[in-house]
């Protein structure tokens, strides 16, 4: 047992930390999260260069790392700066092709790890409310290869992205597991219809929208109708990533609120000296540290069998949807007014860590997924 | 980062299995599982088992008579003998004394009360709350008075678990009430046999008798009973309070309850399903399933810490926190699953043996029981407001 990280994966996290504490500080970052464009490409350039996100891919891929540990670091220490550039459609639109890109489109994960190119998975729609399997988008073949049309819901840093990772269905019911598909689809190609808008914790979010979109046989990503299986390990690492990203940001909300505790005064004391706002801060270090030990329980299923690695992944989300939520609020609590203002950096990991229990699923999905994959599901 | 036991210390664990396997008392095993009383015997016999093997005094060093186990050692044999059945080691002399007498005692407390601990020929009880004394400990009123070769104690000692069983407990005791109150007492070996020491019983809110009070009236204890210096017992006492709490979740406990609680949702029925299909259960029990394997790894980074160097201080606040909770928390499921039986309540049916055709799930004998005797976790070894009151100072510096 060891539960060390190795030599270079804490290189790379003081790297990262370095990077975005002297790049990416609080000002500069809120003026990137909250500015028209929601992202800053200069800076995602720098961030492909220092190797985060060849970070999130093995050796055979092009990257130099692509272990659930390797993900978990960097993510982290991007919670840690609340940085808003588009890792995680990166990561999760390049472990889908890593997984079943022929070796003409794996092509493509070399333009993802050197920042090049930018990828958005466009899969939740406006009623599937996270159920994975929900894809109401329909694929028709052609003589040309697909048409695509339907709407993709809240596509993370859609407007950015060259390439969009599309599920769409081509057989099956629409809540059924197989019959989706998953097509490449170049962002300019025609049809393609984004309305892009900011987010309640900054970087930008697009309403897609694919009317009669034709693609070429070749995007077609995997066998047709088996798509889950691809979506669903997509997934996986865009989970252990949020809940990674999650604890990063949780260590900052509990070190500002700590530190307030220990220098605000009221009726001559420091407020710390109450017992009452003593017993919440111990509560949040105890919980904080169950989170952590869920994300270390999920990095380390990435390597298990389907059933294992989904639930350990179902029980991090879990965990972390419900004890981010309570840190941000307690945060704020502790702060009092302070806590509710703009200008405090708590309130912006308060708004991140809510905001995570809603990408990719709640406290609540997980938990009844959890459930159910104990179920044989 | 590697979650996994070595090949060594995998091959401990398949030792301590077979060991469990041939050695634990079936009866006993059983008794355990079922949530029922143990008596004297019972604990006992479990403990020379272990001191054959060895493994009794397993927290000890090897020159008094300890296996030298290190924290993943102990980790692994109190996580298998939980999930066999074994019940808990009655702490007092074994697990609480022994490490103060080995520390702080004299070469002759050493070399007298170590072996006895061991071969049970003595059997201790803990004297150190009292009634005005729970959390605030240092606030001991009980008094020892040098008089000669003797000291003469006049007080009261209560929550003396297994009192009834002890014929030997160790007080804290003021010898000092002149000094700040943490800077006056002593630590004192007591022969509960002594003229003037007198035992009753308190029957606690499930109807068992597990504690008393223990009443000391010009009891006269001889001064080589004194564990270390006069007037430095609370030091001893400390040690004694943070000595080896990397187990204090008591993992294998929750496992094994888990595992009973998931037995019992599979097999009693709720308007024709299994009370694991009833979606607001099974959400129950999924969230303490959960909140157990993020435990569990919590508590390996801590023994982790400790193997390699580190002292496990604090954090073994979280972990006792958080092991509690969890620990009341599926008892309190286990409860909830047997509906209106957990109504019905016999004493005898919580000892082994019981004739009588038993009503409704056959846990629903013990399971209420259970539920309101484990209460105490929560509220010994230093209450869980107390363990945050340590986290609050120690990690955070509140």
């Amino acid at each position: 047992m060891n539960f060390e990280h190795s030599e270079d994966r804490r290189m790379l996290a003081d790297t990262l930390d370095r990077f975005v504490a002297e790049q990416y500080g609080f000002e500069t970052r809120n003026a990137i999260a909250y500015g028209d464009v929601g992202m800053a490409p200069a800076l995602w350039n720098q961030f492909a260069e220092l190797g985060a996100i060849g970070a999130l891919f093995p050796e055979a891929d092009g990257g130099f790392g692509g272990a659930g540990f390797d993900v978990a670091v960097v993510f982290e220490s991007l919670g840690r700066g609340l940085v808003v550039e588009p890792f995680l459609g990166a990561l999760m639109v390049g472990r889908a092709l890593v997984a079943a890109g022929t070796q003409a489109q794996k092509e493509r994960i070399a333009s993802l790890i050197d920042g090049s190119a930018i990828a958005a998975l466009a899969h939740d729609e406006p009623g599937s409310h996270y159920e994975l399997s929900r894809v109401a988008t329909r694929a028709l073949r052609n003589d040309g290869g697909w048409k695509l049309s339907g709407a993709k819901a809240v596509v993370v840093q859609g407007e950015h992205a060259q390439l969009l990772l599309v599920s769409a269905r081509t057989g099956g019911e629409v809540d059924s597991e197989d019959g989706i598909s998953l097509f490449l689809v170049p962002a300019d190609a025609a049809g393609v219809v984004l309305r892009g808008m900011g987010r309640m914790d900054g970087g930008r979010v697009a309403e897609v929208t694919l009317n009669d979109v034709q693609v070429g046989a070749d995007a077609l990503l995997g066998a047709e109708g088996q798509g889950f299986a691809t979506l669903e390990l997509a997934q996986a690492w865009g989970l252990l990533a949020l809940c990674a990203e999650a604890l990063g940001a949780m260590e900052v909300a509990k070190r500002d609120t700590l530190e307030y505790l220990q220098t605000r005064k009221q009726f001559g004391v420091v407020i710390g000296s109450f017992q009452a706002l003593q017993h919440r801060m111990a509560d949040l270090l105890l919980e904080i540290e169950q989170s952590r030990s869920a994300v270390i329980n999920a990095a380390a299923a990435m390597d298990a069998d389907r059933s294992t690695r989904e639930r350990a992944l179902s029980a991090a989300k879990y965990t972390i949807g419900r004890i981010g939520t309570l840190v941000s609020e307690e945060s704020i609590q502790m702060h009092g007014g302070i806590g509710m203002t703009w200008e405090l950096p708590l309130s912006h990991y308060a708004k991140r860590l809510v905001m995570i229990d809603h990408q990719l699923g709640d406290e609540d999905h997980h938990l009844a997924r959890f459930m159910a994959l104990g179920q044989g599901a | 980062m590697d979650l996994q036991f070595t090949p060594q210390e995998e091959a401990f664990r398949a030792e301590v299995q077979t060991f469990l396997k041939e050695k634990l008392p079936a009866n006993i095993a059983k008794k355990v599982k079922a949530g029922q009383r143990l008596t004297k015997e019972d604990q006992a016999q479990w403990h020379a088992i272990l001191n054959e093997r060895g493994w009794y005094a397993n927290h000890w060093p090897k020159e008094h008579g300890g296996p030298g186990w290190g924290a993943v050692e102990k980790f692994i044999f109190d996580t298998e003998c939980a999930l066999a059945g074994g019940p808990r080691i009655v702490p007092f002399g074994v697990n609480m004394l022994g490490p103060v007498l080995i520390k702080y005692g004299s070469e002759a407390h050493k070399n007298y009360w170590l072996p006895r601990i061991l071969s049970g020929e003595d059997w201790w009880c803990q004297g150190y709350s009292e009634p005005g004394a729970g959390s605030d400990l240092a606030s001991v009123k009980t008094t020892a008075v040098r008089d000669g070769d003797h000291y003469i104690v006049n007080g009261q000692k209560t929550w003396t678990t297994q009192g009834q069983h002890a014929n030997m407990i160790f007080c804290l005791v003021r010898t000092n009430r002149e000094v700040k109150a943490q800077a006056g007492i002593s630590f004192l070996l007591i022969d509960m046999n002594s003229p003037g020491v007198e035992l009753r019983p308190i029957r606690t809110l499930d109807g068992d008798h597990e504690v008393n009070e223990v009443f000391f009236t010009d009891v006269k204890v001889p001064v080589e009973n004194l564990v270390g210096e006069e007037n430095k017992g609370w030091t001893y006492a400390k040690y004694l309070l943070t000595y080896e709490r990397t187990g204090i979740a008591g993992v294998g406990f929750c496992i094994s309850a888990l595992a009973k609680l998931q037995v019992i949702a599979a097999k009693v029925y709720k308007n024709g399903k299994p009370l694991n299909q009833d979606p607001l259960f099974a959400a129950r029990m999924a969230k303490v399933e959960i909140d157990l394997e993020n435990m569990k790894t919590t508590n390996l980074r801590v023994i982790a810490a400790v193997a390699g160097g580190g002292v496990p201080g604090a954090e073994s606040s979280m972990l006792k926190i958080r092991g509690t909770e969890i620990r009341q928390e599926i008892l309190s499921l286990i409860r909830r699953a047997m509906g209106p039986y957990a109504l019905p309540f016999t004493d005898e049916a919580q000892y082994a043996g019981y004739a009588e055709a038993p009503v409704g799930p056959a846990e629903a004998a013990t399971a209420a029981a259970n539920y309101f005797n484990y209460r105490k976790l929560s509220i010994f070894g230093g209450s869980n407001e107390i363990q945050k009151n340590i986290i609050s100072k120690m990690i955070l510096g509140l």
